[in-house]
């Protein structure tokens, strides 16, 4: 352990503000390409199964008009 | 081997095959950043002469590497594709360039945030630093070039014609920047190149820098698999996948 | 009957050849019409000059330390501006689709297109360069190497810049990503060329920088004339 306290270790030995600025922009950047990646598949996801009930809708929509 | 590259064509076999793999992945980045940050953050010994503000190197490294390494990647799926026309190395390119621009931001921001404590400035014509920023315009480039043609297909593979062309010109451009750094600032210390680095600094360094390449595999595996979906959306395999899942 | 078989007994021997004569032929006396194109790079060269001693100092000594630096990105700018319309025309009236149908290597035909742009801005700019030099006034010793090297660098940035041109010759708005795509390829041939001025300044003769120079000019000939070719093959078939 190279801090003495939880104090310490937050204050970095007075570079707090370079240290946590650098560690918390990667961290938000790499978390927010994983919330992007996620919310793209749920999105697409949704996408495509909307576009498939339609098709099959349809499909029976017209099934019914052939008889 | 040829039937090899030829399976690993077919989205249908790369989506099956990276389900499998993406957890793997998922869970190695994790381990090994949570454990990498810890160990970085809290339990490798100061610096004897930047202090803590050292401990920026944990990020600042593998965001490089990853940086360059992402270009050599784009250029290799843009060789498959051109070669071979294999459509998968292509979603593979288009989804590894913003990530790739990303850790270029990233390896910028810190290392001018580094340069605060060591330099006293927000920023310095340092050689690295000057090829990072070359690099993100290089990322700018292909990124661009590929949403500005109407059709998919040539954005596609004017994008990996820039992407082969500029990872042939980053050892030049590497090379000439350091070249020019030397001639105007000769004596001048840059901050990631030390003589001898203890070894209690360099696990953690290199816990991270495999972390950051596993969380780019799986974020690449991850968005090709969406990029698959997307661009085979007609496809029959897709539509009953779409179908079985709900 | 006679023309055709006079067609057919030349085209084994000397076929490519001719056909580099004639591209490069059509491509001197098309752009010898369109003075303007030519002209225009070099107004901007000078424009781009005497902007920088109004908007810094006329401060002789001042300018004469940055003068290398900043002839070589004026150069390099006005190079930038004039990539625009290298395959534009072409592309226009359709003669790039019959160039890509000739049964000639399009990297060699290409070469020939990209010689011709390099002659009539390249060249021109680097003997422009000294006159502009001597309004900045430049330290006496270095005048020939800065023609010298953006001569040989100008027809590096032609090259490169010709594969930027190429890839966005199909876009409507190309221009500015043209920029975008060229700019950060640049980078080595401007450092090693405004560093021949500086080194001849400096009494070092810069012969190292040229040889580097030269270097990148080779690297660019076996490289580009391919990566042109393809990049134009994209464009056209959209």
């Amino acid at each position: 352990m190279a801090f003495d306290s939880l104090q310490a270790f937050l204050a970095m030995g007075g570079h707090a503000p370079y240290v946590w600025t650098a560690w918390c922009v990667t961290a938000a950047l790499m978390l927010g390409s994983l919330v992007h990646a996620r919310a793209e598949r749920r999105s697409l996801l949704r996408d495509l199964k909307r576009r498939e009930r339609r098709a099959r809708s349809e499909l029976s929509r017209e099934e019914v008009d052939d008889t | 081997m040829w039937a090899f590259i030829h399976k690993l064509g077919s989205p249908k076999w790369f989506y099956d095959i990276s389900e499998r793999l993406q957890p793997w992945f998922w869970a190695a980045a994790a381990l090994l950043i949570l454990v990498g940050s810890v160990w970085g953050l809290a339990f490798a010994p100061a610096d004897y002469q930047q202090g803590n503000s050292f401990r920026i190197i944990y990020v600042h490294v593998p965001a490089a590497f990853l940086a360059q390494s992402i270009f050599v990647g784009l250029a290799v799926a843009a060789l498959v594709f051109m070669v071979w026309k294999i459509k998968v190395a292509d979603m593979a390119a288009a989804v590894m360039a913003p990530l790739g621009a990303a850790m270029t931001f990233i390896a910028l921001f810190s290392g001018s945030v580094w340069g605060v404590p060591t330099w006293g400035t927000w920023w310095m014509w340092d050689a690295r630093l000057t090829s990072m920023l070359i690099l993100l315009f290089l990322y700018f480039g292909v990124i661009a070039l590929r949403g500005a043609f109407a059709s998919r297909d040539s954005g596609s593979r004017a994008a990996s014609v820039l992407a082969m062309v500029g990872v042939i010109n980053i050892p030049i451009i590497k090379y000439s920047v350091d070249w020019w750094y030397t001639l105007h600032q000769p004596a001048s210390f840059t901050i990631t190149s030390r003589p001898s680095m203890p070894v209690e600094m360099w696990w953690p360094l290199l816990l991270m820098v495999l972390g950051f390449y596993s969380f780019f595999i799986a974020l690449t595996l991850m968005r090709t698999r969406s990029e698959i979906l997307r661009r085979e959306s007609n496809k029959r395999w897709v539509r009953d996948l779409v179908r079985e899942d709900g | 009957m006679q023309v055709s078989e006079s067609m057919t007994a030349m085209e084994p021997r000397g076929g490519l050849g001719v056909a580099i004569a004639a591209t490069v032929r059509r491509d001197l006396i098309l752009m010898l019409r369109r003075r303007s194109e030519i002209i225009n790079p070099l107004v901007f060269f000078a424009l781009v000059i005497t902007l920088f001693p109004l908007g810094i100092s006329p401060d002789p000594d001042l300018l004469a330390t940055i003068a290398p630096g900043l002839l070589w990105v004026a150069a390099l700018l006005a190079t930038l501006l004039s990539l625009d319309s290298l395959f534009r025309a072409d592309f226009d009236d359709g003669c790039l689709e019959q160039l890509l149908l000739a049964p000639q290597p399009l990297p060699a035909m290409v070469l020939a297109k990209v010689a011709v742009h390099w002659l009539l801005t390249g060249l021109p700019l680097a003997l422009m360069a000294p006159v502009l030099g001597l309004m900045l006034s430049l330290p006496t010793g270095s005048y020939l190497m800065l023609a010298a090297s953006l001569a040989l660098g100008s027809a590096s940035l032609s090259l490169i810049g010709a594969i930027g041109a190429a890839l966005t010759v199909g876009l409507s708005r190309g221009g500015v990503l043209l920029s975008l795509l060229v700019l950060p390829l640049y980078i080595p041939v401007l450092i090693f060329g405004a560093g021949a001025v500086q080194a001849a300044i400096l009494g070092d003769g810069g012969m190292a920088h040229l040889a580097i120079l030269g270097a990148l000019l080779a690297t660019a000939l076996m490289l580009a004339p391919w990566a042109i070719a393809a990049a134009l093959r994209i464009s056209i078939n959209g």
